[in-house]
């Protein structure tokens, strides 16, 4: 299944929905978006992947990029994510220890300090 | 014993296609339904790690993923980069992840490999036998009928 992205705003958060597989060769789109919501002002960034099938390690690179940008801009980054097969992933390569995961938009959106589920 | 030889020019876009006949050719051979997602993975690191070798070395030759169900289901992955390209490939520690001072290809190659390692019981990163190049070798039991 082809990448797909969406973006709504949730409390103050922009939330940008990603389906599909995210990969080598469709992680360069995900990075151009999430590049364009920061340049555009976004500063609580919440990446949902509620919808994804598969995530790479480019995926995941895409992902750490866009975290730094925001910490660089003061910002605030986060992911939804409740499938295990890609928990097994941010476990794996010690992600879980970098991103605040949430296993839903509003636990996400209603973290005050950002530390996510898995601190 | 039945091979499947797939080779690709090193392009992102046909990373997916390996990726999708490794997977259809474990499920025939007998590897675990549960393990396919592991498998797609590991196809999926090894051809995006070849392919992203040979365009750092500018490199036109073909990527070579070559799958075999003798015993169990093995899956090569073969390259035509300098050895050197593979000195050094490590997990990366949780605090250095987030770093400012790692590239993002950098990082992307050390969750790669991490991912690889995390995913791959039996895997080796070896030199091919003839010329330059190196050859990520994954095997996964199969259940036979």
């Amino acid at each position: 299944m082809e990448l797909s992205l969406a973006t709504r705003t949730v409390d103050e958060h922009t939330v940008l929905e990603v389906g599909g597989e995210v990969d080598v060769y469709t992680a360069p789109r995900l990075r151009e978006r999430l590049v364009e919501l920061v340049d555009s002002g976004a500063r609580n960034v919440v990446v949902d992947l509620g919808g994804v099938e598969f995530l790479d390690s480019t995926g995941l690179g895409v992902l750490v990029g866009a975290m730094k940008r925001l910490r660089v801009a003061n910002g605030k980054f986060g992911l939804v994510c409740s499938k295990e097969a890609l928990l097994k992933i941010f476990r794996i390569t010690a992600l879980d220890q970098v991103f605040p995961i949430y296993p839903t938009i509003e636990a996400a959106t209603q973290d005050s300090d950002g530390s996510g589920s898995n601190s | 014993m039945a091979t499947v030889r797939l080779s690709f020019s090193p392009a992102p876009v046909h990373v997916r296609t390996a990726r999708l006949v490794g997977v259809a050719v474990a499920r025939r051979a007998g590897v675990a339904e549960e393990l396919l997602d592991e498998v797609r993975l590991a196809i999926g690191e090894a051809c995006t790690r070849a392919v992203a070798l040979h365009n750092q070395y500018g490199l036109a030759e073909l990527v070579t993923v070559e799958m075999s169900d003798s015993d169990a289901y093995t899956v090569r992955v073969v390259d035509h980069a300098p050895i050197e390209a593979s000195i050094g490939l490590a997990k990366l520690p949780p605090d250095e992840l987030a770093a400012e001072t790692l590239t993002d290809e950098d990082l992307t190659t050390g969750v790669g490999f991490a991912l690889l390692a995390g995913f791959v019981d039996d895997l080796q990163v070896r030199p091919v036998e003839d010329g330059a190049g190196t050859e990520v070798r994954m095997v996964w039991p199969v259940q036979r009928r």
